[in-house]
């Protein structure tokens, strides 16, 4: 990594290898970011890309490799308690909690970290009315942010894509993750939508002094936003660079670009 | 920029997760397998021939579940069901043999048509009428199930089908305890053809009827005989059938993935409803069978077969037809031992033990391949 | 005359749902002296109803018995829906919990009336120590990382068994102390009666819910591991399996007093309406207080879509553990009440057949509606023995089974016509999600976020 001297390692993957029965879903991948990043993961449908994620939330076993979040490693920990050290997530098709309002999606954020027990919420204690308080104000305070006010008694089934899609990243940021994980955040967005979304994600990756890697098909955002993207094709890395020089790669033009260049900015 | 050529060479140690004090999971299980050994080879020291017995029992219990395990096997490969109401069509099947024997004379139709054939043929052509007519009916209720019941609800919850199955199961179990359907008592069933033992003491000999075989011999009777052929012509039959014919390979295909199958032009719906009717069949056959076996029927007697034949299934594997055989026989004797050595009541206790320790060892069964994590 | 029966019960059922409307509203109210007065009038109203003045009485024996059934099907029920309806795991097993209390609470409070306080000393102990004792070892699994279940359900199988054989020693050593103070069965002693008697019933109910509890702790602690319906057939498998303990209780199971297939007789009398109510309010406001928490939220986030819950931190195991367990203590507090209203418990009553009535409740009234659980329960029981006595006058002694065909048809037109159960999702009162409305904030930086972990 070129920019890799001052600042220090938030995620370090190295020789990630997951295998699936005989088939060899990721084979040594390696990432690093550092703290502050917001670098882009690309590569054509069924590269990987997706079992990267689940294989750092922990959500797969890994099969042979290492992970080490904040500088510490994420083996044989359940995918709870690697995602409360401050790993957050969305989803490729969006996976609201459909049939709960769309407060009650951002408050579950907050349960690892709710400051009340099981005792405390079942006698109601002072503790309870105070703490709920406060994360429903900070639950709202988010959906203020990210332009949902008005709507938090809805059910999040109701929404509109794209309130669904912002209510996704607006949870995840409750959770207060140090790295946040975008699974092709703008899919099933028209343009002005990805406009608004760039936005957002620069926006957030500001305020919150987040480090972000973002899965997307859309070449326009990654290159728009993106500092640094690395570059996946059958399991493995191919290419990593900043966005000219990903874009000149003549692999990856081959591999990606060369059956989506209509997509290339 | 660096460009990344061949994978690196870093071949890092496999990961290795959930290994601490596994030892005492699998010290509590090795434990319980060994009392179970020790308490069987103690009996089977002390009292050979009572061993025996014992076993001979349990196998044709076995290959009775057998027969029911292949409906529950087959419709949970294909639909992801369980067919609760699969229990209940074995009943069905059963009484419908009981009143095709008992009113109608079936077993003795060709005897009456024909008077000159040997009464010897006579019987078995007129058992396989009712044992036809049987699976008939059960394949017509079972595929009326399907449709009605079933089939509106293919892409609700799992869960949503299951409720309704238990319902339609339990539909078929108090209806038939109406006095003008089955009656709630239990009803002597009349057999089409007699039974004949043997038993083994220097020798085969065969018993005579109305008396006891001497003390101390094994016996085996014709019943038996019959149910293990019909239970390995079944087993050759539904071989060949998934594994030659086209619609054994349609219904591999649905089970697999029922979109692709769809989009390849399978009649998905019709695969499902046959699959239905071969399930039902079986069940029609085991319950003719059972009655013959155990001479006494009534409208619940599918729940319990029904559930233990499930478990069967989920033993030898779901969706593996030699794996329903394997687990039957294995339930069987489970099953046979506990109430020959143990409690007869304790048997059902124990089938259910046994399906959960199987569900946490080996969730696949015995023929089932493990699971890909990959959802 | 049957109609006018039939009539009847429906307007008892339309009273019901009506006196649960004005009693979850009555604990909706904003002030607590308001609350706790309006629950004393609630209570009275059905205890003036129960009260005979002169020759008359508004509700008769019949219908008390029904209305205490249906309180104790409704703890059930509730404890299901927050199984299946709140948490999404189809389970079978909760009648299983219920019979498991049923018999525990029986067997404390029958053997206190005959002279015996080892029941109430074994069970009480050993579910206090078993508590401890699992406590224990749950931090020690959860500090030793990485190990299977099986081996932590050995580990918690050993504990429990640990703290049973405790529980018998102390038994053995305090009982000669309690029984002089208890008398015989004729001639009760001091704490055999009154006020006492009344204590020992509230703690047999409390210790029998425990106890169901930690059995369900052990059961699911591996099972729920399993996909959803092989839970929901292994659940089965237990309702069977204590089914058949309950039939061998004098031969396999020590307790003679519990006579096996033929029935446990002498269980005294205890339930009152005071104790129905109270435990049925207890377990309303404690499920409530539960699901209204941010733990409530996550047992219905496991529900909804569990890997997204994993990747919003949720312990997945851990809140289908609670869930499930906490449920079973409702059905096991239920089998307490229902065990000391009826008096007789047989195996019968706990067949695998009948266990299927609390989840038709829950699903009449609505998965995720504790409102609908509530009013079907009560609805359920008037409905059915208003059809029954209908019934009766046409089909003679084939009524009970006409009643059973009939069931199963109202279901399978339910899965098919209204899936969502007749009251969806719809709460009342009390038990009505607080709406939020929304207040001018500043808006938070890094610093203000819940920075603190717990």
């Amino acid at each position: 990594m070129e920019n890799s001297t001052s600042s220090k390692n938030i995620l370090r993957v190295e020789g990630l290898t997951k295998f699936f029965g005989g088939l060899g879903a990721v084979q040594n991948f390696d990432i690093t970011l550092n703290q502050g990043d917001l670098n882009g993961l690309i590569g054509p449908n069924g590269a990987g890309k997706t079992t990267v994620f689940n294989l750092i939330t922990g959500i797969y076993s890994l099969t042979r490799g290492k992970i080490e979040f904040d500088g510490e490693s994420t083996a044989g920990q359940e995918p709870y308690e690697i995602t409360r050290k401050g790993i957050a997530r969305t989803f490729q098709n969006i996976r609201l909690f459909s049939n709960l309002s769309v407060l009650d999606n951002v408050r579950i954020a907050y349960h690892p970290h709710a400051g009340y027990n099981l005792t405390d919420s079942v006698l109601r204690t002072k503790n309870f009315y105070a703490k709920e308080d406060e994360l429903t104000d900070q639950a709202l305070d988010f959906l203020a942010i990210f332009g949902l006010e008005g709507i938090q008694n809805e059910t999040a089934k109701n929404l509109p894509y794209g309130q669904q899609r912002r209510v996704e990243i607006a949870r995840a940021l409750a959770a207060n993750p140090k790295l946040l994980l975008l699974d092709e955040p703008a899919a099933g967005m028209n343009p002005k939508e990805i406009i608004e979304l760039m936005d957002l994600i620069h926006f957030i990756h500001d305020r919150f002094n987040l480090t972000i890697l973002l899965i997307e098909h859309q070449m326009r955002v990654v290159m728009g936003i993106c500092r640094h993207i690395t570059v996946m094709d059958f399991g493995q890395v191919i290419a990593r660079g900043n966005p000219k020089e990903i874009q000149a790669n003549e692999r990856v033009v081959e591999a990606y670009l060369g059956k989506g260049a209509g997509h290339a900015a | 920029m660096q460009q990344v050529s061949t994978p690196s060479q870093t071949s890092l140690p496999l990961v290795k997760t959930h290994t601490r004090l596994a030892w005492i999971g699998q010290l509590f299980f090795i434990v319980l397998g060994l009392a179970v050994v020790y308490i069987l080879g103690k009996n089977l020291i002390s009292n050979p021939t009572l061993f025996a017995n014992i076993f001979i029992s349990g196998l044709q219990l076995g290959f009775v579940y057998a027969m029911i395990a292949l409906g529950y096997t087959m419709v949970y490969g294909i639909v992801k069901l369980i067919n609760f109401a699969h229990g209940d069509v074995f009943m069905v099947g059963a009484f419908v043999s009981f009143f095709a024997v008992t009113r109608f004379n079936l077993h003795q139709w060709p005897l009456a048509v024909f008077p000159s054939i040997p009464p010897m043929i006579s019987v078995v052509i007129g058992s396989i009428s009712v044992i036809l007519l049987s699976m008939l009916i059960c394949i017509l209720l079972a595929v009326t199930i399907e449709r009605v019941a079933y089939k509106p609800l293919r892409d609700a919850p799992r869960i949503a089908a299951l409720i309704t199955a238990i319902g339609v199961s339990f539909f078929l179990e108090y209806f038939g305890a109406l006095n003008f359907v089955f009656s709630p008592r239990f009803i002597p069933y009349e057999r089409p053809f007699e039974v004949v033992a043997w038993y083994i003491k220097g020798g085969i000999h065969q018993v005579v009827p109305g008396t006891q075989p001497p003390d101390g011999s094994i016996t085996f009777s014709n019943i038996l005989l019959i149910i293990m052929l019909a239970s390995v012509l079944v087993q050759i039959f539904l071989q060949f059938l998934v594994k030659r014919t086209k619609i054994g390979v349609a219904m591999r295909a649905a089970s697999y993935d029922k979109q692709a199958a769809r989009l390849m032009g399978i009649d998905v719906d019709s695969v499902i409803s046959f699959t239905f009717a071969i399930g039902a069949a079986f069940a029609g056959l085991g319950g003719v069978l059972y009655a013959i076996a155990y001479s006494s029927i009534w409208s619940q007697l599918g729940i319990l077969p029904g559930l233990k034949a499930f478990i069967a299934a989920v033993l030898g594997g779901i969706g593996s037809i030699p794996g329903a055989l394997v687990g039957a026989l294995i339930m069987g004797q489970a099953e046979s031992m506990t109430a020959g050595y143990i409690s007869t009541p304790m048997r059902d206790a124990v089938a259910f033990t046994i399906l959960i320790i199987v569900l946490l060892i080996r969730p696949t069964g015995i023929f089932g391949e493990p699971s890909q994590e990959k959802a | 005359m049957e109609l006018g029966f039939l009539l009847g019960s429906i307007v008892k059922i339309a009273a019901i749902i009506a006196y649960f409307y004005g009693v979850l509203w009555v604990m909706s109210l904003p002030s607590r002296w308001l609350k706790i007065g309006g629950m004393v009038v609630a209570f009275g109203v059905i205890q003036l109803g129960l009260t005979k003045f002169g020759n008359f009485q508004l509700l008769n024996d019949f219908d008390s018995g029904l209305l205490f059934q249906a309180c104790a099907m409704a703890m059930v029920a509730l404890g299901l829906n927050l199984i299946y309806g709140f948490n999404g795991q189809f389970s079978l097993g909760q009648w299983g919990f219920y019979g498991i209390g049923a018999y525990t609470s029986a067997d404390i409070t029958y053997r206190w009336v005959n002279g015996d306080a080892r029941g109430l000393i074994v069970v009480g102990v050993g579910t206090i120590v078993g508590a401890i004792i699992l406590t224990a070892i749950g931090r020690l699994v959860k500090k030793i990382r990485g190990i299977p279940v099986l081996s932590a359900f050995t580990l918690y199988l050993i504990g429990t068994l640990a703290a049973g054989f405790i529980a018998v020693m102390v038994g053995r050593l305090l009982h000669p102390v309690f029984q002089p103070l208890l008398g015989t069965n004729l001639d009760p002693g001091v704490l055999a009666q009154g006020i006492p008697m009344q204590i020992m019933f509230f703690l047999a109910v409390i210790f029998a819910g425990i106890f169901a509890a930690e059995v369900s702790f052990l059961f699911g602690l591996p099972v729920l591991t399993l996909g959803s319906d092989y839970f929901g057939i292994a659940t089965l498998g237990f309702t069977i399996v204590v089914n058949v303990l309950m039939i061998n209780s004098d031969t396999v199971l020590p307790f003679p007093e519990m006579k096996g297939g033929r029935g446990m007789v002498g269980i005294p009398k205890l339930t009152t309406w005071f104790w129905a109510f109270l435990f049925l309010m207890l377990v309303v406001i404690v499920m409530r207080n539960i699901l209204r928490s941010s733990t409530g939220r996550a047992i219905m986030s496991v529900r909804e879509d569990e890997t997204a819950a994993k990747a919003m931190g949720i312990d997945i195991a851990g809140s289908k553990l609670m869930a499930f367990v906490i449920g079973s203590l409702f059905a096991g507090m239920g089998g307490g009440i229902y065990a000391h209203f009826i008096g007789f418990l047989s195996p019968g009553s706990f067949d695998f057949l009948v266990s299927f009535n609390p989840l038709i409740i829950v699903v009449f009234g609505g998965l995720g509606s504790m409102t609908g659980t509530i009013v079907s329960s009560f609805g359920w029981l008037f409905f059915l023995e208003g059809m029954l006595r209908v019934l009766l006058g046409q089909m003679g002694t084939e009524a009970p089974t006409w009643r059973y065909v009939l069931y199963p048809i109202t279901l399978l037109l339910m899965m098919l016509i209204r899936p969502q159960g007749l009251l969806g999702a719809v709460e009342w009162g009390f038990l009505k999600a607080k709406v939020v409305s929304t207040r001018p904030k500043k808006i938070p930086t890094p610093t203000d976020s819940p920075a603190v972990e717990v």
